[in-house]
């Protein structure tokens, strides 16, 4: 499947991968230079392969508030959250992000590669759960453009009479940017500053063409997969599939703070309930490398030769300049600052327990 | 994509120039591209004697690692110390600057079975259907 900017990509001279069934940008001319540009500049990112959902009628918030594991009993209309979404098991079926336009209107915005079963599994719930909401997929009719980085609001300001400066954290607004609908939320998936803009596809090339015009003051570049990837690990944020999936509970992660169970009553809080009880036997941890190298997905975490865990995801940190990656140990080997070993075939790297996020920006 | 006409080319990505009996080798154009930045090298042990295939080297890139394989049988007589601190040079100049390891090639006729550029390109576009 490809994005309405795909060819728009071929002709900036992307490399272009396959993601689940999307052809997307890798990188356009190099991962680090693309993840320094986010860090210091600007950077723009089609992400239009992300689906979303929209959730009306009146009984709309009672029901999100089943579906979650975080609480929207007190966002206000034009507040964002994020969450996961967990299965009766307590284990997480995707990670998403819930727009509350009012009451009875939400959006739901999920990972790519989890829309159909996301939607077979919300489409289930709503028909035991029998009241009043309707469950779209808006996927095909929404493009999503993240721009990211310190010089994001400046560039994006240009375009728009809707005022930045008052956009919050974690809220959005809806208006016009080049005459054009959109929906502009302060949110993204880098660490740094920066808005994610949700569009018709048709207007995305518009949009996307006007930014990267626009922010030619501020040094904007477009921005692949690639340096997603590693801006998210370099902040923690977990990547499902890798860090997360339905093995794994929010209670053995660092999204352990999404699960609020003050809440009434939620999909999963039992069985999350019994984990908390019983004790959480393995745990997401930061590591490092403290030799030459790079943590892989799927490498194995070694303590005195013994198996204590597996890294889930890993890479070279553009920002530290050092093997960086996430992973789940036994509790027991937890805690910051141990050290430890990664394997790679028969190759042992020294490695630490290292303090998450690896990056904060200032 | 750039594949230089005077070299010859391994299945697996590597290229080999051969002077007299010295061959020099490193990886691909697409190679690279493929592995995105490269951010380690772990070079060969200068003096040691490998047979074709063999892994002699690895690249660690921003999104993989990859074994680099001898592409003839030999003796490492010379490695690319610049890449221990500019590994971006595989990147940026695969076939010059980017060079890897130096070998005294043992069997000239080796070199036989290696690809041409055409072959080569050939089946860079046979393993991407």
């Amino acid at each position: 499947m490809k994005t309405p900017l795909f060819e728009i990509h071929k002709r900036l001279g992307a490399k272009i991968i396959e993601f689940g069934p999307w052809l997307m940008p890798l990188y356009y001319t190099s991962i680090i230079d693309e993840h320094n540009t986010v860090r210091n500049k600007v950077g723009l990112f089609d992400v239009s392969h992300m689906g979303e959902f929209s959730i009306r009628g009146k009984d709309a918030l009672a029901f999100i508030q089943r579906l979650i594991t975080n609480d929207t009993s007190h966002l206000s209309n034009n507040q964002a959250l994020y969450t996961p979404m967990c299965n009766n098991n307590g284990t997480i079926i995707d990670d998403l992000l819930v727009y509350k336009f009012s009451d009875e209107y939400f959006m739901l915005v999920v990972n790519a590669t989890n829309i159909e079963k996301d939607y077979r599994w919300i489409e289930g719930v709503a028909r035991r759960f029998d009241k009043d909401i309707s469950l779209k997929n808006i996927s095909d009719e929404t493009s999503l453009l993240a721009l990211q980085g310190p010089k994001a609001k400046e560039a994006l300001q240009k375009l728009t009479n809707l005022d930045l400066s008052q956009t919050k954290h974690y809220w959005f607004k809806e208006g016009k940017i080049e005459g054009i609908q959109a929906i502009v939320s302060r949110t993204g998936y880098t660490g740094e500053d920066g808005f994610e803009i949700y569009i018709r596809p048709e207007c995305a090339s518009k949009i996307w063409n006007r930014l990267l015009e626009i922010g030619k003051e501020e040094e904007i570049k477009p921005v692949g997969l690639g340096a997603r990837d590693t801006l998210r690990l370099e902040c923690a944020m977990l990547l499902y599939g890798n860090d997360m999936d339905e093995t794994k509970t929010p209670l053995e992660t660092n999204i352990a703070w999404t699960v609020k169970f003050n809440k009434k009553d939620f999909i999963g809080k039992e069985a999350l309930l019994r984990q908390k009880a019983e004790g959480i036997k393995q745990r997401l941890i930061g590591l490092e490398l403290l030799e030459r190298g790079i943590p892989r997905h799927n490498y194995l975490i070694l303590k005195d030769k013994e198996k204590i865990g597996t890294v889930t995801s890993g890479s070279f940190s553009p920002t530290l300049k050092k093997g960086i990656g996430l992973g789940y140990v036994k509790t027991d080997f937890a805690k910051e600052g141990t050290e430890i070993q990664i394997q790679r075939r028969e190759k042992l790297a020294k490695a630490r327990i290292a303090k998450i996020p690896f990056y904060r920006r200032k | 994509m750039k594949i230089p006409k005077e070299l010859k080319y391994a299945k697996t990505h590597e290229w080999i120039k051969v002077e007299k009996e010295i061959g020099t080798a490193g990886i691909t154009d697409y190679a690279q591209e493929q592995l995105t930045d490269v951010v380690f090298v772990e070079l060969p042990q200068i003096g040691k004697v490998v047979s074709k295939g063999e892994a002699v080297a690895v690249v660690e890139s921003v999104k993989s690692v990859s074994d680099i394989y001898a592409p003839a049988s030999g003796e490492m007589v010379e490695v690319n110390k610049a890449l221990e601190n500019k590994p971006g040079l595989i990147n940026e100049e695969p076939y010059g600057k980017g060079w890897i390891f130096k070998i005294k090639i043992k069997n000239p006729k080796e070199l036989d079975s290696l690809l041409s550029a055409e072959e080569y390109e050939k089946s860079i576009k046979e393993g991407e259907k």
